[in-house]
């Protein structure tokens, strides 16, 4: 089955500290068939997610979809808390461009 | 009581960039009860709260405040303002009530009540809580409040709830200016204080009070109209080119929080679960269902900030694609020489940030081969004193600049930005991100209330 990524999928894919020690990444898609198909392909699980940041599954402390946002959230736990020494990312707002690269299972959607 | 209560949100972080005047008149113009705004974050990391120190410039806060202030007096609505000085320090009230006083003097501003809520929270109220074995619970993976966290903190705000604030407005306050306090309570007060229920009260202000970030397509600073109704929220953008819908503002509620159903805020939880979002008009969503549960201990967090030292920042540059292959080996070889003189752990630290590689991501970057033509290195150093930290950070990039390395450049191996060291501000981490009970909403945030402005000279 042809594959698309998931930046020609979602509406917002993004990345925010929530809290001091975690960072909160959503993927928000604009039509709630898009949502499903994603959601009944299995291409982003608490699984694939690990395996893409190269972490061990414990360190997502929440992997979730919320339907009323259309949108699929997990949450990573930071190894040092957010503004601290060695910090690269004050916000934890530039994390999720791993994201767009992953492939879903399913056809482009029509050109608009 | 009325049916509808609205506020107008002009700004999602007071002074932080500042706020849009175009979409504020607009929001003006729709006559709302109340004008309110959150001054303060966590956010931009401990350091405000540990330096005393805002985030933001001077011009800018005065700005914000100025153009609330006048539109407030102007409608003769009342003006909320929470987390003086993005920190919440009792300082930062104090600042901001001056600058309200200096507004009302060069406005010549007839008098207006102003009510500030300081908190009262010192550490020998910490200390016996502990030794009276209350526990004062840890966030987020910290572990409960110890003497130790105490003694290692220099400064700690209790982040206040709804309450101090709706009592500073049946006082009668034109402009309250609160310590830190919860986000959406700046709202809440002011919602609660109308006679408004708490299930609608503290959901409003969880939409509000990030402002634009409610509505699509991204803009940020831009007001956000908030009616409130006795069952229901509206949220309207401003902004000619925003519209808040159901997508947009269900999206925001899970905006920069771990769980999106459920919140909690001094007092009690928000309770989303049984949210309905819809379209109301072309640019505001409605939005039913929202709960709040009272818990039965009232819980304020407590934010607090300690010092870990001074820093020091060296930026350079490795073009030499051989030089890049091999950062690595020199980054080991650096290593090595830093250990001779400085044993690195809590109190001597370097980072080595590799923008080109993973200087955004760090550990977490996925793309392991990429290989960029250039490297940037920002080299940062922290120790006890900043003349440690200077010498270390030089250590550290000096290292770096002999690494011995097989290379065709035998002249230096990283292009300095600067020779100069950077001198960084002092580094704070977090030493309190707890929740602790206290007695009652009240007892921590006692209420000042004074008249600002001219009298209003006898016509002659």
């Amino acid at each position: 089955m042809a594959t698309t990524r998931l930046r020609d999928l979602a509406k917002t894919i993004r990345s925010k500290n929530a809290g001091v020690n975690a960072v909160t990444f959503d993927i928000i898609f604009a039509q709630r068939e898009t949502y499903e198909l994603v959601k009944a392909s299995n291409a982003i699980t608490r699984s694939s997610i690990a395996d893409l940041f190269n972490i061990p599954e414990s360190r997502i402390t929440t992997f979730i979809t919320f339907d009323p946002a259309l949108a699929i959230k997990f949450t990573i736990r930071r190894l040092a808390p957010a503004g601290g020494p060695g910090d690269s990312d004050i916000f934890g707002c530039q994390q999720y461009a791993p994201l767009f690269d992953i492939e879903v299972p399913m056809p482009s959607p029509a050109a608009a | 009581m009325r049916d509808e209560f609205k506020i107008l949100c002009p700004t999602g972080h007071l002074s932080y960039t500042r706020l849009e005047k175009g979409s504020m008149g607009l929001g003006l113009r729709r006559r709302p009860d109340a004008i309110c705004a959150d001054a303060g974050s966590c956010d931009p990391g401990p350091f405000p709260l540990g330096a005393d120190e805002s985030a933001s410039p001077e011009e800018w806060q005065y700005h914000d405040l100025e153009q609330m202030l006048l539109a407030s007096r102007r409608l003769d609505v009342p003006m909320v303002v929470g987390s003086a000085n993005d920190n919440g320090n009792n300082s930062g009230v104090d600042k901001f009530v001056r600058m309200i006083r200096h507004i009302a003097r060069e406005h010549q501003l007839p008098p207006f009540k102003l009510a500030s809520v300081r908190h009262s929270l010192d550490k020998q109220y910490l200390l016996r809580e502990l030794s009276a074995d209350r526990r004062i619970a840890g966030l987020g993976g910290f572990a409960d409040l110890t003497e130790a966290d105490v003694a290692a903190t220099v400064n700690f705000v209790p982040v206040m709830g709804a309450e101090p604030i709706a009592r500073a407005m049946s006082m009668g306050a034109d402009v309250v200016i609160t310590s830190r306090t919860s986000d959406c309570c700046v709202f809440a007060g002011p919602i609660l204080n109308a006679g408004f229920s708490k299930d609608v009260a503290y959901f409003a202000g969880k939409l509000l009070e990030c402002a634009s970030f409610c509505a699509e397509p991204y803009m940020a600073k831009e007001s956000v109209l908030g009616t409130i109704e006795r069952d229901a929220v509206r949220v309207e953008a401003m902004h000619p080119k925003q519209r808040c819908t159901p997508s947009s503002v269900a999206g925001h509620a899970m905006y920069e929080r771990e769980d999106p159903e459920f919140e909690e805020v001094a007092g009690g939880c928000i309770d989303m679960t049984r949210c309905a979002y819809a379209q109301y008009d072309e640019k505001t969503t409605r939005v039913t269902g929202s709960r709040y549960i009272q818990r039965p201990e009232y819980r304020v967090k407590l934010e607090g900030a300690g010092k870990v030292g001074e820093r020091c920042y060296i930026i350079a540059g490795i073009r030499d694609p051989e030089n890049i292959k091999r950062v690595d080996a020199a980054l080991a070889w650096a290593e090595g020489m830093i250990q001779e003189q400085f044993p690195l752990g809590d109190k001597y630290q370097v980072y080595f940030h590799i923008y080109g590689r993973n200087g955004v991501m760090g550990s977490l970057e996925t793309l392991r081969n990429a290989v960029s033509h250039e490297l940037c290195l920002a080299v940062e150093a922290i120790a006890p004193t900043l003349a440690q930290a200077e010498t270390l950070v030089k250590l550290a990039a000096r290292s770096l600049f002999y690494a011995r390395i097989e290379t065709k450049g035998t002249a230096g191996g990283a292009a300095y930005l600067t020779e100069d060291v950077l001198t960084g501000k002092s580094v704070y981490r977090w030493t309190m991100n707890h929740v602790m009970a206290i007695p009652d909403p009240y007892c921590l945030f006692p209420i000042t209330v004074e008249t600002v402005g001219a009298a209003v000279p006898a016509t002659v």
